[in-house]
């Protein structure tokens, strides 16, 4: 069978499609379920990543975000990766884009819908209460620091980096 | 100066401790207290001469999980305080750093939503320490036998904060509903779903 005629009937909707899912990505932020977070943050290799949860209503949050934007720099040149993983509603993606935008946050970033949190939460580690900020350090498959609550400065965190490197 | 410094240290790191993983857990006895209301002046579980158990909530103005299950609370009054089981909310975020959780703005929220139910302040937190709330909601669900009131359930309301019209499992609900029935609670506890308490500086 012979495709072409249909492609060219469809080629405009395709075209319409692509560039509907295009601007989509660029309005709102991408969401993530669990299975997804996992491929992202349990690599076989050694880069450093450094996850980090938050929300646009969290204001320990938003207050320690520029720590991981200015890690993103200063580790520029070695193989650390900043994740922000927003918890807010997934409603809210054109919102979190917005913020992150606003404030030239660079970072990957997306937002983490995964189901009933008494499943998820225990999945990502069992130690977490739930509160955010927390911060997940994942190197070669394996998650090999986590950390609940903020942190105080950028120093702080840089600390914590190059003990994980 | 350097003792007196390691001194402090300690103080403030058991202090804490305290704060995170101190408090009730199922089956701990509740003392009762008397807190500020935005109905009548102050409410204490005794005031509740007819019930046999309570749904407590901590919960706040401010967070967006607080705000999603506003409703939710709402409806638990509704189908369960005349069942003798009434809810009784408690605010304990520190109001300096969020003043939109401060007793005035407590008092439009509760009118705004018209809570059937007392929204108290627990200004010096005291309560939410001694129950071991960390976030908002946090649920406890309280059975009373004589003067004696027990914790039989901590934590979620249900398993999906973002959608009431997708929950599954009500947790809170299962677990009055099995004390009405004179059941054994199935799930005792789950992680309360909800914002961290502010505490004050």
């Amino acid at each position: 069978m012979n495709y072409m005629p249909l492609v060219r009937k469809y080629s405009l909707l395709f075209a319409f499609g692509c560039i509907y899912l295009f601007a989509n990505a660029q309005s709102g932020s991408v969401i993530l379920n669990l299975a997804a977070f996992e491929n992202r943050t349990l690599q076989k290799n050694d880069t450093l990543y450094v996850v980090n949860f938050w929300a646009t209503w969290c204001k320990p949050c938003v207050t320690e975000l520029p720590f991981f934007e200015q890690t993103a720099q200063a580790f520029s040149q070695q193989p650390v990766k900043i994740i922000l993983v927003s918890q807010d509603a997934k409603t809210r993606a054109v919102q979190v884009n917005e913020f992150l935008k606003k404030n030239n946050y660079t970072s990957e970033a997306f937002i983490l819908s995964a189901g009933n949190p008494n499943v998820w939460i225990d999945k990502i580690d069992s130690n977490w209460s739930g509160t955010i900020p927390v911060t997940l350090f994942y190197k070669n498959g394996m998650k090999v620091y986590f950390h609940e609550g903020d942190y105080a400065s950028f120093d702080e965190l840089e600390k914590i980096i190059h003990s994980k490197l | 100066m350097q003792k007196l410094f390691l001194a402090i240290l300690a103080v403030v790191g058991l202090t804490f401790h305290a704060v995170a993983s101190d408090g009730y857990t199922v089956g701990s006895s509740v003392s009762d207290f008397s807190l500020k209301s935005t109905k009548e002046k102050t409410v204490s579980l005794a005031d509740y001469k007819d019930a046999k158990g309570f749904i407590i909530t901590f919960t706040c103005n401010h967070c967006p999980y607080a705000k999603a299950y506003e409703d939710r609370i709402i409806a638990l009054d509704k189908k369960y305080a005349a069942k003798g089981y009434p809810v009784i909310a408690i605010n304990p975020n520190d109001a300096v750093q969020y003043p939109e959780d401060n007793f005035d703005n407590m008092e439009i929220r509760a009118k705004e939503k018209g809570f059937s139910f007392p929204y108290l302040y627990d200004e010096s937190q005291e309560q939410a320490k001694k129950f071991g709330a960390i976030k908002t909601p946090h649920m406890y669900v309280l059975q009373k036998d004589g003067s004696k009131l027990t914790v039989k359930y901590i934590g979620a309301i249900d398993d999906n904060w973002e959608d009431a019209a997708a929950v599954k499992e009500k947790y809170v609900e299962a677990a009055v509903d099995a004390l009405l029935e004179g059941k054994p609670v199935a799930i005792t506890s789950t992680k309360a779903i909800g914002c961290g308490i502010k505490w004050k500086k």
